[in-house]
């Protein structure tokens, strides 16, 4: 519809899945985002880095409105998935955070069953038709999170009965389940230990063929196995967006050559 | 910063740690004082508590026991069943006067048949042994059984309440002496009686059961109105207050913009639950009885105005448990894009249901107590006739129990202290049960995330 918004990129033949223009995000009287123009690619693990504080976050929740739970928040700009502006007047939140999944930094499954926890967001959504289908939603979504053959004899069992790695794993199963078309992450591994933290990188890798994963993370290791295009914050303003191998050898400003190095942040 | 560091090292002090310094002395004091300020403390509201219950319940149980004195007697058709037809309809112009003398006349003939002396008592001191409520109650039954006219029949009558004082201890020969409603030789008699196996105590289902009754027969006087008349106001303030409190809560804490006219319904709502519950009452009064023309005494009224009292603590506690639901849950069902409603009621109202259930439960707990709203609006009447079932009862005149206590306190007659105390125990049952409920509740509904 919007094919104005379509661009030729470096990354083959990746369509742009969201393209922010002079976004400004404003908490109450601090400006917290500057101006952030960035493209997010299809099929693509889009990583966000940057010290703590710069913005990344707050970037990330705007893609799905999570930030309209906020009442000081404010967005300006234009945000649009598939050349549909996100911010429009006619924007149901609920629409857009069914194909804008969101893994959050803490494990935060539902106090719920293995299987209610999965089966929320296809429920309220009406995706399943009756049971089986459900029970398949369930099950396509606890493998593509790699936690089937875990949870298949417990899935009545509470979710917040597993391991952290696990409930992690179970909360991107619920994300996948209502069939997003991006799914945001944000430090999913942050509180999880490196065992854990390597299933959840190579979940990422897969999830990548399906949809567009845009990951927010303090780890620059982790952004540079996880991800292809890297994007540093610094202080509200995205400073360099690029090829995730050019911003770690060659960055071209000085202050992400510093982040990646270690004298900021 | 490092440096900073390094330069505050601090000297080994050369102190030994196996002995104290005064610094440490004084420190590890005033915590052994302080802990010892809050052991008085405990063992002094322990003791208020003790001290309560043991006056409560050393007044009090005695209520629950009550002495009846055995008559043998003839029921007569000629006197009791005038157009001799059995039927109740036309037995009931019979005046509770004719059984009270039938019983009068039966009381010495019958202690006699049993063979105990009787000597230097007159038959009238022996008839006033027993209540003035007892004829009443052998009325009550020969009309609900017409059948039993004419046989010879066993009944235990209310002994008056000094005999009954007497039985348990508070009334004494010496108290008799300078009494004018009961003598030394009742007192007597009461004794061989009870030798005999003619006077007996049992326990007092009646206290329980039984509407109120006049200054002048406390022996007969009971809770039955009273605690039928508190428990449709409980379910009054159950049904109106939970459902406005809680959808009031939620509103205001998960989807009311945060503006100033928000935060002046919130300082309202707080200074609303500090408001004196008199005030209530005249509030009850003016609005409820006066201009809305609701009839006064009645549950409905009652419960109107306690439902106002006990909305701002139910408020209060509802927004305190759903301000307790981790933001993570919240987060997590919108994330899979759940709308705010599905959000409140899927994953936080659940979650905050223990918190809610105990704060409604304690707010019921106090508005079952509540004394002074309920004099205002009439509640105090004397009320002799149970209110029907809801929902015509809610209309009907009735007691409550907290105001029945004040009404026995207000009586000059001994007996009454008794029944005040007797009362209190019950209330203190009811508060003792709503509280457990609120516990195993509040276990029941507890989840852990």
């Amino acid at each position: 519809m919007y094919d104005m918004n379509r661009v030729e990129n470096a990354v083959g033949q990746d369509e742009i899945k969201i393209s922010a223009r002079k976004v400004q995000v404003y908490y109450g009287d601090t400006h917290a985002i500057k101006d952030v123009d960035v493209d997010i690619l299809d099929k693509t693990v889009t990583a966000f880095i940057g010290p703590s504080g710069c913005g990344k976050s707050t970037f990330l929740r705007c893609l799905n409105r999570m930030n309209d739970t906020i009442a000081a928040a404010r967005v300006e700009g234009k945000i649009a998935l598939d050349g549909e502006d996100i911010y429009d007047r006619r924007v149901d939140p609920v629409q857009l955070r069914a194909k804008v999944g969101m893994v959050f930094q803490k494990p935060n499954p539902f106090p719920k069953s293995i299987y209610d926890n999965v089966a929320y967001g296809p429920r309220i959504h009406g995706l399943a038709r009756n049971k089986a289908e459900l029970d398949e939603i369930v099950e396509r979504s606890l493998r593509g999170a790699a936690l089937w053959n875990e949870a298949k004899d417990r899935l009545q069992e509470p979710g917040t009965g597993l391991s952290g790695g696990q409930q992690q794993r179970l909360c991107i199963a619920r994300a996948v389940a209502t069939s997003p078309e991006v799914l945001l992450m944000d430090e999913p591994c942050s509180a999880l230990d490196p065992i854990a933290t390597g299933q959840v990188e190579e979940l990422i890798e897969q999830l990548r063929q399906q949809f567009s994963v845009v990951i927010v993370t303090h780890s620059m290791q982790q952004a540079a196995r996880v991800s292809q295009k890297t994007a540093f914050f610094h202080l509200g303003n995205l400073v360099e967006y690029g090829e995730t191998d050019d911003i770690f050898t060659k960055p071209k400003d000085s202050r992400t050559e510093s982040y990646i190095s270690g004298r900021i942040g | 910063m490092t440096d900073a560091t390094a330069q505050n090292t601090p000297a080994p002090s050369g102190k030994s740690l196996l002995s104290l310094d005064q610094r440490t002395r004084r420190r590890n004091a005033s915590e052994r004082r302080f802990r010892l300020y809050g052991a008085v403390a405990i063992c002094l509201s322990i003791a208020a508590l003790v001290m309560l219950l043991t006056s409560v319940i050393g007044n009090g149980a005695s209520a629950f026991f009550q002495t009846y004195a055995k008559i043998e007697l003839t029921l007569d058709p000629a006197e009791l069943d005038p157009e001799g037809n059995r039927n109740p309809d036309e037995m009931g112009k019979v005046t509770t006067l004719r059984y009270g003398n039938l019983m009068k006349a039966a009381f010495p003939a019958s202690l006699q048949a049993a063979g105990i002396s009787t000597e230097g008592i007159s038959d009238t001191e022996i008839g006033d042994m027993l209540s003035k409520e007892a004829p009443a109650q052998l009325r009550d039954r020969v009309l609900s059984d017409p059948d039993m006219l004419g046989e010879s029949v066993e009944f235990w009558a209310l002994a008056n309440g000094r005999i009954d004082g007497y039985i348990k201890g508070r009334v004494s020969m010496a108290s008799a002496e300078r009494d004018s409603n009961v003598s030394p030789a009742q007192l007597q008699l009461a004794d061989r009686m009870r030798e005999a196996g003619l006077l007996t105590t049992r326990f007092n289902w009646d206290f329980i059961t039984f509407p109120d009754a006049s200054e002048l027969r406390p022996e007969a006087a009971g809770l039955g109105v009273a605690i039928v008349g508190s428990a449709y106001m409980m379910l009054i303030v159950l049904f109106l207050a939970l459902p406005i409190g809680v959808a009031a809560s939620i509103y205001l804490e998960e989807f009311a913009p945060q503006n100033r006219f928000t935060d002046l319904i919130e300082v309202n709502i707080s200074n609303l639950a500090a408001v004196p519950s008199i005030v209530f009452g005249i509030l009850g009064l003016a609005v409820f009885i006066n201009y809305a023309g609701l009839p006064a005494s009645a549950p409905i009224v009652g419960g109107l105005v306690l439902t106002l009292m006990t909305l701002p603590t139910i408020i209060i506690s509802t927004r305190a448990a759903l301000k307790a639901v981790p933001p993570s849950i919240r987060s997590a069902a919108l994330g899979v894009g759940a709308s705010k409603m599905q959000t409140v009621f899927h994953h936080v109202l659940p979650l905050a249901m223990p918190g809610i259930l105990t704060g409604t439960i304690l707010g019921l707990a106090q508005a079952l107590g509540e004394t002074a709203p309920l004099l205002l609006i009439g509640m105090v009447a004397f009320v002799r006739d149970y209110p029907s079932w809801p929902i015509d009862g809610f209309f009907d005149p009735a007691s409550a129990l907290p105001v029945q206590v004040y009404n026995f306190t207000t009586r000059g007659d001994p007996a009454f202290v008794e029944r005040a105390s007797g009362a209190i125990i019950v209330l203190l049952v009811f508060l003792l049960c709503m509280n457990l409920l609120a516990i195993y509740l509040r276990r029941k509904f507890e989840r852990r995330w």
